[in-house]
Parts: structure tokens; C-alpha cells; sequence
């Protein structure tokens, strides 16, 4: 269960937008991807984004590339969760993989605005907005949720192989 | 149960019935990766093993910053070449060998009914060889290399037929950009798309590349064209190892089909800054360019190059633009060569640049400029994608860039008949 004020930002948000391309392969230290956060969207982010708030979209956020700082960027700024009416696929993927979790809630989204402070529960699959309105929310299959619990695939994996 | 193509790979890779919506694990058959191996190999390196499990099934191709464009990006190729060297990596294709997609299936790793996983979003590309192949994370790639499998889930299934004949100088390219302004940058999220009908049939494998390449811009997990007469051709003395073509079946449960008429179909440019900015060549025609760039993965092939190449042949291209032409491939670029291709461009007063990826992800050879157009042949136009945040990108056809760098305006390709 997360408790977070909210980022808000629109449809189609792309991963170019959430960590440009002309850092993916000269950025690697965490601080410093994390400092790139959304730069081409929102400037303000990166350098006011607090540990355990949510970034909340519209439909398809993440699409574009495949690089996977998009996700990582947003884990690394301390991000708790992404809430969006839907998300591409590699970003889902990417994040599920950082130990990012992601919220499918697009009922939700309207409900939502900037600067509120909204409730996540991954357990019952429930989304609690500002306003005191609920939204369920599927919840991940059972694979998925492991990854989560790990921390991510890499401490998974670790996991997997040790178990071996 | 009539299954999709999506549902038919992921039962066969699974050993048992798997339907869409289902998530397994499975074990992929060939990986793809190219510039980004060094941070695979970083984390890979985290695991703590000594080599990866089964070096036979990737295939590593330096294709986005090459030559180096800086220490940092030589430095990078370097851990690659290293990493390659500690796992006895065969398929490793050097800087200069072309761009990731066109290696891939030009060297004959793109196979029917095969799982190919790579870490690139435009993996897509080779389902127009009838493989169902997927684009997935850098983490992804090191887990499988430690392991061998991946979550995966079987996505549903969005067929699109495609019928009539394409007009003069109007290309795949064109419906596929018609495609995605109908349909949306999210028309095909998260879903394996089928194309299919008789102008499919009768499309070139390139041509296929090109739909299958672009339906990553609608979202899609994979795409797909049933392996043909034309797919065997094409793979024909080129295939690494046999191959079981594994087709839909009929009565298949699609999520939707969509029907599509090429037939009167105008050349498309999509507009700044988003792929489903799609308008019909005329109503962006007139816009000033500063540069233009044939290539990529999308179209960067011979029939490309020719295409282009005959537009320009004993023409000047306008002087006010830059016309860089980056074959898809070292093949496709001795191909060109030997057909006098290369030398109609250069003549014409393009610039013949390196196999690679080129300008395409904004890294080096063509950034823009704040307040410079670029019209290109490529799959993506985002803001800031190829250089300031305050340049605009278009994206067209081959015979689309050839005609519009005639005049340094977009320009309809009908209007200037090779
Ligand atoms: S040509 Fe462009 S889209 Fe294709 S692999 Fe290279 S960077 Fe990606």
C-alpha cells in the first residue's frame, strides 16, 4: 500500500519525452538518471519530485523506445508507482522489471489531479483518490507480482539462480 | 481451438494450449542486441556466472553510434567487443555492417515459427518473415542470458486485411503510416498484428519489413505475414537452419480485423511530433526542409535506395538541404554500389553516408538544429528524437523524400515523375 501526491501529465507520454535519447548511452550513474527524469515534459520534475510520490497519466504511457532508463529514471527519483489509463508494453515490461509498480486505472485518471494525494493498494487492487472516490484495479498475475517482491527481475533472477 | 498465429508459437514454445492473455515462460531462440550490450553485459555481470547460457543464440550488431562519434561511445563498443570475446559470441557483426534489423534477417536469423527476443523496440520487423519476434528491456536480455527463458504474455490478436492495388509512387510506407493515423500511436497496444490479403501477398519481403517494423509505432507486441513463396525466396541460401512455417488458423479468434482498400491511396507524411500525425502528402506539401535523411530500418533497403535513385537520376537536389542516404546495410550498400545507385545519389548531390542507424535516434551524423525540419524515411518523428527539442520531423516514404529534396519543400512524389 502506497500514500503519494501526484505528478499529472497527459496521453501518449513518450519515452523520449520521460528520459531523452541523447543520454542512454553516455548516462549510467543512478543520481544522474534520475536528474533526467521527464526533462523534455516537465523541467520542474527532476528537481522536485519527493520519495514515494505517483506519476498519473493518460492512455499509453512509456510508448516509444525500448530504453529501459525510462523506467529506471522514474524508480530512481523514488517514484512509488505509475498510475495510467494504459501503458505500452516494453514500459510495462521495463518497469514491472525495475521493481516499478504500475496501475492500469483508467476510470480513475479523471478523478486525479495534480498536487493530490492518492492511496494504492496492491493487495486488494484498490486506487483511492483526493477526493475520497475508489477504483478497482486488476491486480498482476501471480509471475508478475514475484518480480515485484524481488525488488525487480535482477534480484529475482539472483534469487532463481541461487535457488538452482 | 482455432488458434492466432500469437496463440499457435506460444502453445508450440510452451509444450501445452496457451490462449491470449495467458503469461508463460518461455525459452526464445535467437536474442538480438546491438549498442546497448554494455549495459547488458553490466547487469548480465551482476549474476555473478561466468559466460551466458547459450552464446549460439545471440546476435550482436553495432549499429547505433557507429564509427564512434565520441570517446564515451568508443568506449562502449569496446565492453561489447570484449563481452563478445569472453562468451564466444559467433554472431557479432562489427561497426559497419548496417543497422540491427537489416543484419538480422539479411543474415538469415529471422526464420518462421522462431522466438526472437531483442532489445529494441523495432524487433518487430521480423514477423515479416513469419517469426514471432518481440522487442523487450536491456534487464530482460541479461536475465535471459543468465537463464535462458522469460515471462512472456501471449497477446491478443488484431488482423488487418489489406486489399486493391497501390497507385503510382504510393508504397507500403503509405499504408502503414495510414494504418497508424487511423488506428492511433495505441491502436495496436499490447497486440500481436496479423496483415494479411492479397496486397500483402503481393507486397515484397522488404516491403513486409517495412509494415512490420512500423506497427511497433500502434503499440504492437509483434506483427506478421504469413511465410510465402516470396519469404522462401528471400531466405532461400540465406537461412541459418531449417524451418517449420507455423501459420494462422482459420476461425482464429481475433481481437478485431480491420479491412484496408490501397486503392486510391495517397502518399502519407506523418507530422510533428507524434507517428499518428498522419496527413495526405498534399496538405504538409510546400513545408521547407533543411534536411532529409533515406534509410533506417524502415526503409533503408536496396528497393529504397532505387526508388530514391530514380527520382533523382540526372536531377540536382535543391541547395538549401541536406540529403544524407544511409544503406541499410554493408549488402544493401555494395548492391546499390553495383547498380549505379549510389553514384545517380551522389551525383545528384546527396550525401552517402555509413551503414547504421545514422541521425535516425539523434546520436550523431545529421542532428538538428532549434528550428530546423527534418523529413525522413525512418519510424519515429518525437520531439527532440533527432536533436534539439525545437526541430520538427516528418516522416514519408523513399519516393516522398526523393521528390521533396528536389525542391527543399515537401513535395508529392506524383507531381515529379522519375
Ligand atoms: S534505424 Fe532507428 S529505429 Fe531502426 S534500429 Fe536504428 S535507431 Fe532504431
Amino acid at each position: 500500500m502506497i500514500k503519494g501526491k501526484v505528478w499529472k501529465y497527459g496521453d501518449d507520454v513518450n519515452t523520449d519525452v520521460i528520459f531523452p535519447g541523447r543520454y542512454t548511452y553516455t548516462v549510467t550513474d543512478p543520481g544522474e538518471i534520475a536528474s533526467h527524469a521527464l526533462e523534455d515534459l516537465d523541467p520542474a520534475f527532476a528537481k522536485n519530485v519527493k520519495p514515494g510520490d505517483v506519476v498519473v497519466a493518460g492512455k499509453n504511457f512509456g510508448c516509444g523506445s525500448s530504453r529501459e532508463q525510462a523506467a529506471l529514471c522514474l524508480k530512481y527519483a523514488g517514484v512509488a508507482a505509475v498510475v495510467a489509463a494504459s501503458f505500452a508494453r516494453i514500459f510495462f515490461r521495463n518497469a514491472i522489471n525495475a521493481g516499478l509498480p504500475t496501475v492500469a486505472a483508467p476510470e480513475a485518471i479523471p478523478h486525479i489531479n495534480a498536487g493530490d494525494e492518492i492511496t494504492v493498494d496492491f493487495q486488494v487492487g484498490e486506487l483511492t483518490a483526493a477526493d475520497g472516490s475508489s477504483y478497482k484495479f486488476t491486480a498482476l498475475p501471480p509471475e508478475v507480482i514475484g518480480i515485484l517482491e524481488a525488488g525487480g527481475l535482477v534480484p529475482y533472477v539472483k534469487k532463481e539462480l541461487a535457488n538452482k | 481451438m482455432p488458434q492466432t498465429f500469437a496463440e499457435k508459437i506460444f502453445s508450440r514454445k510452451a509444450g501445452r494450449p496457451v490462449a491470449a492473455g495467458e503469461i508463460v515462460v518461455l525459452e526464445p531462440d535467437r536474442l538480438l542486441s546491438h549498442d546497448n550490450t554494455a549495459a547488458i553485459a553490466a547487469t548480465f555481470g551482476e549474476f555473478g556466472l561466468e559466460r551466458i547460457v547459450d552464446p549460439d543464440k545471440a546476435v550482436i550488431v553495432l549499429d547505433h553510434c557507429v564509427p564512434a562519434a565520441t570517446e564515451k561511445y568508443a568506449q562502449n563498443h569496446l565492453e561489447i567487443r570484449k563481452f563478445v570475446e569472453a562468451n564466444d559470441i559467433e554472431h557479432f557483426f562489427d561497426v559497419g555492417e548496417g543497422v540491427c534489423h537489416q543484419v538480422f534477417a539479411e543474415q538469415g536469423f529471422a526464420l518462421p515459427g522462431e522466438l526472437v527476443l531483442g532489445a529494441d523496440s523495432h524487433t518487430t520487423t521480423y514477423g515479416a518473415l513469419g517469426a514471432f519476434a518481440a522487442g523487450i528491456g536491456r534487464t530482460e536480455m541479461a536475465a535471459l542470458y543468465a537463464t535462458g527463458e522469460l515471462w512472456l504474455r501471449c497477446p491478443e490478436s488484431l488482423r488487418l486485411e489489406v486489399t486493391g492495388e497501390f497507385g503510382a509512387d504510393v508504397y507500403p510506407k503509405d499504408l502503414v503510416l495510414y494504418i497508424i493515423g487511423d488506428q492511433g500511436a495505441d491502436g495496436a497496444l499490447y497486440r500481436s498484428v496479423e496483415f494479411a490479403g492479397p496486397t500483402v501477398a503481393a507486397t515484397s519481403p522488404s516491403g513486409r519489413m517495412t509494415l512490420c517494423n512500423m506497427a511497433a509505432e500502434m503499440g504492437a507486441k509483434n506483427a506478421y505475414v504469413a511465410p510465402d513463396e516470396k519469404t522462401r525466396a528471400f531466405l532461400a541460401g540465406r537461412a541459418r537452419r531449417t524451418f517449420d512455417e507455423v501459420l494462422p488458423d482459420d476461425g482464429a479468434a481475433y481481437e478485431r480485423t480491420l479491412s484496408y482498400d490501397v486503392a486510391g491511396l495517397e502518399p502519407r507524411v506523418a507530422c510533428p511530433h507524434t507517428v499518428d500525425n498522419v496527413v495526405p502528402v498534399g496538405e504538409a506539401a510546400g513545408t521547407r526542409v533543411d534536411q532529409i535523411v533515406v534509410g533506417t530500418c524502415t526503409n533503408g533497403r536496396i528497393d529504397d535506395l532505387v526508388v530514391a535513385a530514380n527520382i533523382l537520376r540526372n536531377r540536382r537536389v535543391a541547395p538549401a538541404v541536406r540529403v544524407l542516404v544511409f544503406p541499410a546495410s554493408r549488402a544493401t550498400y555494395l548492391e546499390a554500389l553495383g547498380i549505379g545507385a549510389l553514384a545517380t545519389l551522389a551525383a545528384a548531390g546527396c550525401i552517402i553516408m555509413n551503414p547504421g542507424c545514422g541521425p535516425c535516434l539523434g546520436a550523431h551524423e545529421g542532428i538538428l538544429a532549434a528550428g530546423e525540419v527534418c523529413l525522413s524515411t525512418a519510424n519515429r518523428n518525437f520531439r527532440g528524437r533527432m536533436g534539439s527539442t525545437e526541430a520538427e520531423v516528418y516522416l514519408c516514404s523513399p519516393a516522398t523524400a526523393a521528390a521533396s529534396a528536389l525542391h527543399g519543400r515537401i513535395t508529392d512524389p506524383r507531381t515529379v515523375r522519375a
